[in-house]
């Protein structure tokens, strides 16, 4: 491993450090990958007005429950990064671990969600609409898992008030998976 | 882990590294100059590999029914992996690995002047990726069922549902290939947009950065920008082969028209993710031959920001007969038209750049040229198909295949050659043979000509795409006609055979060409003012910038170039 | 361009072909121009010993007109080509004349098969006619075509008349076509369908009036099978 930083990374001809437009960059790649997603289940969900059928079995309670535990993590990332910028390197770590653990929560009720939606017969080939659901939602928790994983790498360097930049980096991360999660709440679960 | 960041003292030589293993510098290097290597190298090998396919099909072609030599007899399902596989080939194992993770990795920190990429670490692991898809890739093709035969276009329900297609595990392989190559591109993009964008050299504007690094640049955003919906595709696909869902398959509700907009998102967008760092090598090239100043950067960057954005906003001409509404395309024939406008005013740039030149015609030369005059052919060609009415006989027929390869070989062929023969004194330390260069050049372009236009006269026939054998369509199967296949394969088998020559050449400079200095061709930009090849850390001490990179000839100047980091006065 | 190979044999077909012909001279005049000054230019100004290079910024008028003049009529070429383009367009893919006749169109892997309506005139009623690989059609008569797949894409080409579209799954596709002259033609699958797409092929027969009222007499479907005999009477018959 290189244990040696290059003068390219600290170089900022922009005037914005390289890890946070690095991050910016793939947030566009990330854009377009859910929106090519969205974009496909919103016309295809105009064009079967009977998935608003199935569409009735999501649980709302639980997804504005998640969509609660969503916003709260990045709360405490807004927080660690205030931590971060101050140089407190130990705090930041604390607050995202909390983050993570807010991912956990989110992902353990998602997966009692899903397990009681396919005891019930609602399986991603069961129609269109769960194909979706399955996918759009799987996706989105893909980059959960991600995020948290790329958080506790943070947190572990932050603990020792190393890399602390990259506290805000991973944070802007995690607040670009809150928002999509933002626009798949209404998509999958209150339109009915 | 010890940390230590100098902005002079980084360089290779002052630094005291311990003398790398074998292993560390070939093979988990996270130089770019190393990473770039390796990424060119692979792109070659499966470029031959491609080339391969392209010879057992074509003989198939030419003679049908009889064994190929060095194959065997080629089956239709054969035949549908071979066409399938070449074209995937060629287009995400060649053409985006070597124009712009090769040439990307190794220019951009150079010709910006710095160490290295932004995030060597990343730029290691994208290369990883890259090298898992091209083995999944060929693992593919020797599965039970055999490679995927559905085209690179993969329509469902065809390529979704076995029972179809009889390839189940090729499928899947190469879908996962395919994808795995999207990551590592998106991985690697990352270091070239935000390189490019923040670690250039003190006094580089940028409208001081040369064409080609602004080219791999908006390259590589494009892809980002558009490799998304396919990504979702993908997954999408995935589902549908592996665990039954019906996405695309109208037997379970699905839409198969909605995978061809996912694809064709990206694959328009796609054909100029790499024409882009194709064209920005010739720029570099023209103007050191010519002794000239580009005739209008900012107007090459303005039309290819131009051409970019368009190009979002064509990709149903791909789709004019396959059932869209045929109101929509109207739409698709007007953009597709104009897009012609900013990437004929570009090429009309690099042409007026000739003028008041002083050319000089070696090897490197003479391909950035050729891909001018080639080029040209395929970008008109491209108007009959854009014009709707006349798409609706062309498509799927031959017409479009030589359109296709009278872009494509420009890009993926011609401009390589061009990148490799100007470079190699850089990358390797050592001039290349002229004189082997320029048989090299002439046994690939005459012949690559005689391929490809018999196959505008068979479009013109009518005859259809993916067909392993036209003696079962009577008015196909003509001698006139069958005698077009057969000069086809035959140039094709001459230009294989001259492709020996590069080889030869590539090999043997390696180890014993001329020495080359640090700037053989007397050029401007950053690369050459450093040692050929560049240190760990290209330099001692990093370059400050003083003006453009294609001040030649200035009036009044002592030399008739004047690199970018010589002192002088401020920037015209 | 394309009549050099293959007959006009479609009301349309000229309409196609004038398309192909006025995009070849507008894009053609400039390609060659293009080509000819781009190698005028490397001839002219090749190194010459003591003759340096020009320094040349791209604002100088006297260069810069070779580029504005022929950007300008490049553009007043696309517009005619584009209107051309939709003009043909229109005529094939957004009206539908009234039919004479309708036929339906199956493909399937790896074979079209056609419906035919029969003495009757009628689709879809018991006289219909169903051919393997073989479509009969009557010159100057309008025809639409419903196209249908049973499997994966296809694409319904008859290159003599110009037409062609995919054949979706669970869609049904409707076009037109007018024949203008007797023949025999190919009907060629124009999406690659898997491992028979090679295979798939069937003929056009462009009959006069007698012809394909006797072909549709030779080949009419029996009314009511009899119902004493045990199903060896079919009552559907499938010739070719």
């Amino acid at each position: 491993m290189s244990d040696v930083k290059t003068i390219a990374t600290q170089r900022s001809a922009m005037n914005i450090p390289t890890g946070r437009l690095a991050v910016w960059w793939v947030l566009v790649s990330e854009i377009v990958i859910f929106g090519g997603i969205l974009a496909s289940y919103t016309m295809h969900r105009m064009a079967h007005a009977d998935w608003a059928e199935q569409a009735a079995h999501t649980n709302m309670w639980i997804g504005a429950f998640n969509t609660f535990v969503l916003l709260t993590s990045s709360l405490f990332a807004v927080l660690a990064h205030q931590a971060a910028e101050k140089g407190n390197g130990k705090k930041a770590s604390r607050l995202l671990w909390m983050t993570i653990g807010g991912g956990a929560v989110f992902l353990t009720v998602k997966s009692f969600e899903w397990t009681g939606e396919i005891r019930h017969g609602f399986t991603i080939q069961s129609s269109g609409f769960w194909s979706y659901y399955y996918t759009a939602a799987g996706v989105h928790a893909f980059h959960v898992i991600a995020g948290m994983c790329l958080m506790a790498w943070v947190a572990g360097t932050a603990a020792k008030n190393q890399e602390l930049h990259r506290v805000e980096n991973v944070g802007i991360y995690w607040h670009f998976v809150d928002i999509v999660w933002i626009f798949l709440f209404p998509l999958l679960y209150i339109a009915k | 882990m010890a940390e230590h960041t100098l902005e002079q003292a980084h360089a290779g030589a002052g630094h005291g590294h311990p003398k790398q293993s074998f292993f560390h510098k070939y093979l988990w290097s996270t130089d770019h100059k190393m990473i770039a290597l390796q990424y060119t190298f692979t792109g070659m090998a499966l470029a031959m590999i491609g080339a391969f396919m392209a010879y057992v099909f074509r003989m198939q072609l030419a003679f049908p029914g009889a064994s190929v030599p060095g194959y065997g007899v080629v089956s239709p399902g054969e035949y549908n992996a071979l066409v399938t596989n070449h074209g995937s080939i060629m287009i995400f194992w060649v053409a985006m690995p070597v124009l712009i993770a090769g040439f990307g990795n190794f220019l951009i920190p150079l010709m910006v002047g710095c160490d290295d990429m932004v995030f060597p670490r990343i730029n290691r692991l994208s290369y990883q990726i890259f090298l898992l898809s091209a083995l999944i890739l060929l693992v593919s093709l020797f599965v039970p069922g055999g490679g995927f035969g559905g085209a690179w276009t993969a329509y469902p329900p065809l390529a979704a549902v076995a029972k179809y297609n009889l390839t189940p595990w090729g499928s899947i392989l190469w879908l996962l290939a395919v994808a795995l190559e999207f990551v590592a591109f998106l991985l690697g993009g990352i270091n070239f947009i935000t390189t490019a964008m923040n670690s250039r050299a003190p006094g580089m504007k940028a409208f001081d950065v040369p064409i080609v690094v602004w080219m791999i640049v908006v390259a590589s955003l494009l892809f980002m920008a558009s490799v998304g919906p396919l990504i979702a595709g993908a997954v999408m696909m995935m589902f549908d082969k592996t665990i039954g869902t019906g996405f695309f398959n109208p037997a379970k509700g699905g839409d198969p028209v909605l995978w061809q907009h996912l694809f064709w998102f990206f694959g328009h967008p796609e054909v100029y993710v790499v024409f882009l760092p194709a064209i920005g090598i010739v720029a570099e090239i023209i103007t050191v031959f010519a002794r000239k100043k580009m005739f209008g950067y900012k107007m090459v960057i303005y039309t290819t920001i131009a051409t970019g954005v368009l190009s979002f906003f064509v990709w149903a001409h791909h789709q004019f007969v396959a059932g869209i509404d045929p109101r929509m395309a109207n739409v698709f024939t007007v953009t597709t038209v104009l897009i012609s406008i900013p990437v004929g005013e570009m090429l009309f740039v690099y042409i007026a750049t000739l003028y008041g030149g002083s050319i000089r015609l070696a090897t490197p030369m003479l391909w950035a040229l050729a891909f001018i005059a080639e080029f040209l052919i395929g970008g008109v060609t491209g108007i009959y198909l854009g014009a709707s009415g006349a798409d609706i006989f062309f498509h799927d027929t031959y017409f479009v295949v030589a359109h296709f390869h009278y872009t494509f070989f420009p890009i993926a062929i011609i401009a390589v050659f061009a990148g490799l023969s100007y470079w190699f004194p850089k990358m390797f330390g050592r001039m290349m043979n002229d004189t082997l260069g320029k048989i090299h050049f002439w046994g690939t372009i005459i012949p690559f000509n005689f391929i490809f236009i018999p196959m505008f006269i068979l479009g013109l026939a009518g005859e259809h795409r993916r067909i392993f054998d036209y003696t079962n369509f009577p008015e196909l199967a003509t001698p006139g006609l069958q005698a077009l296949r057969i000069t086809s394969t035959v140039a094709l088998v001459v230009m294989l055979l001259f492709q020996f020559v590069f080889l030869i050449n590539f090999i043997w400079s390696l180890r014993r060409g001329p020495k080359a200095g640090k700037n053989p061709w007397k050029a401007n930009t950053l690369e050459w003012t450093t040692e050929s090849p560049p240190p760990h850390g290209n330099w001692q001490e990093m370059p400050v910038v003083h003006r453009g990179p294609y001040e030649y000839s200035v009036p009044g100047h002592p030399t008739d170039y004047w690199p970018q980091n010589e002192p002088g006065e401020a920037h015209s | 361009m394309i009549e050099q190979f293959l007959v006009r044999a479609s009301s349309y077909a000229r309409d196609v072909d004038n398309l192909v012909l006025l995009v070849t001279v507008l894009v053609g005049v400039w390609f060659l121009i293009a080509e000819a000054i781009l190698f005028w230019l490397i001839f002219r100004w090749r190194a010459k010993d003591g003759v340096p290079a020009q320094y040349l910024t791209g604002k100088e008028k006297h260069v810069k007109k070779w580029i504005n003049i022929p950007h300008y009529f490049i553009i007043a070429f696309d517009v005619v080509i584009i209107v051309a383009a939709v003009s043909v367009w229109v005529t094939i893919k957004q009206t539908l004349p009234p039919a004479d006749e309708t036929v339906r169109v199956v493909g399937r892997q790896w074979v079209w098969t056609f419906q035919h309506p029969g003495a009757d005139g009628k689709l879809d009623t018991a006289d219909d006619i169903r051919t393997t690989d073989d479509l009969h059609v009557v010159a100057n008569k309008t025809y639409h075509f419903e196209l249908q797949s049973e499997d994966v894409l296809h694409s319904f080409f008859i290159p003599v008349f110009r037409v062609k579209h995919d054949a979706i799954p669970g869609r049904t596709i409707v076009g037109w076509f007018k024949p203008t002259m007797t023949g025999k033609h190919d009907v060629l699958c124009a999406e690659i369908c898997g491992i028979g797409h090679g295979v798939m092929g069937g003929t056009v027969y462009i009959e006069t009036p007698e012809q394909h009222a006797a072909w549709v007499a030779e080949h009419t479907t029996v009314a009511e099978p009899d119902p004493a005999a045990a199903g060896a009477d079919s009552s559907a018959t499938t010739t070719n």
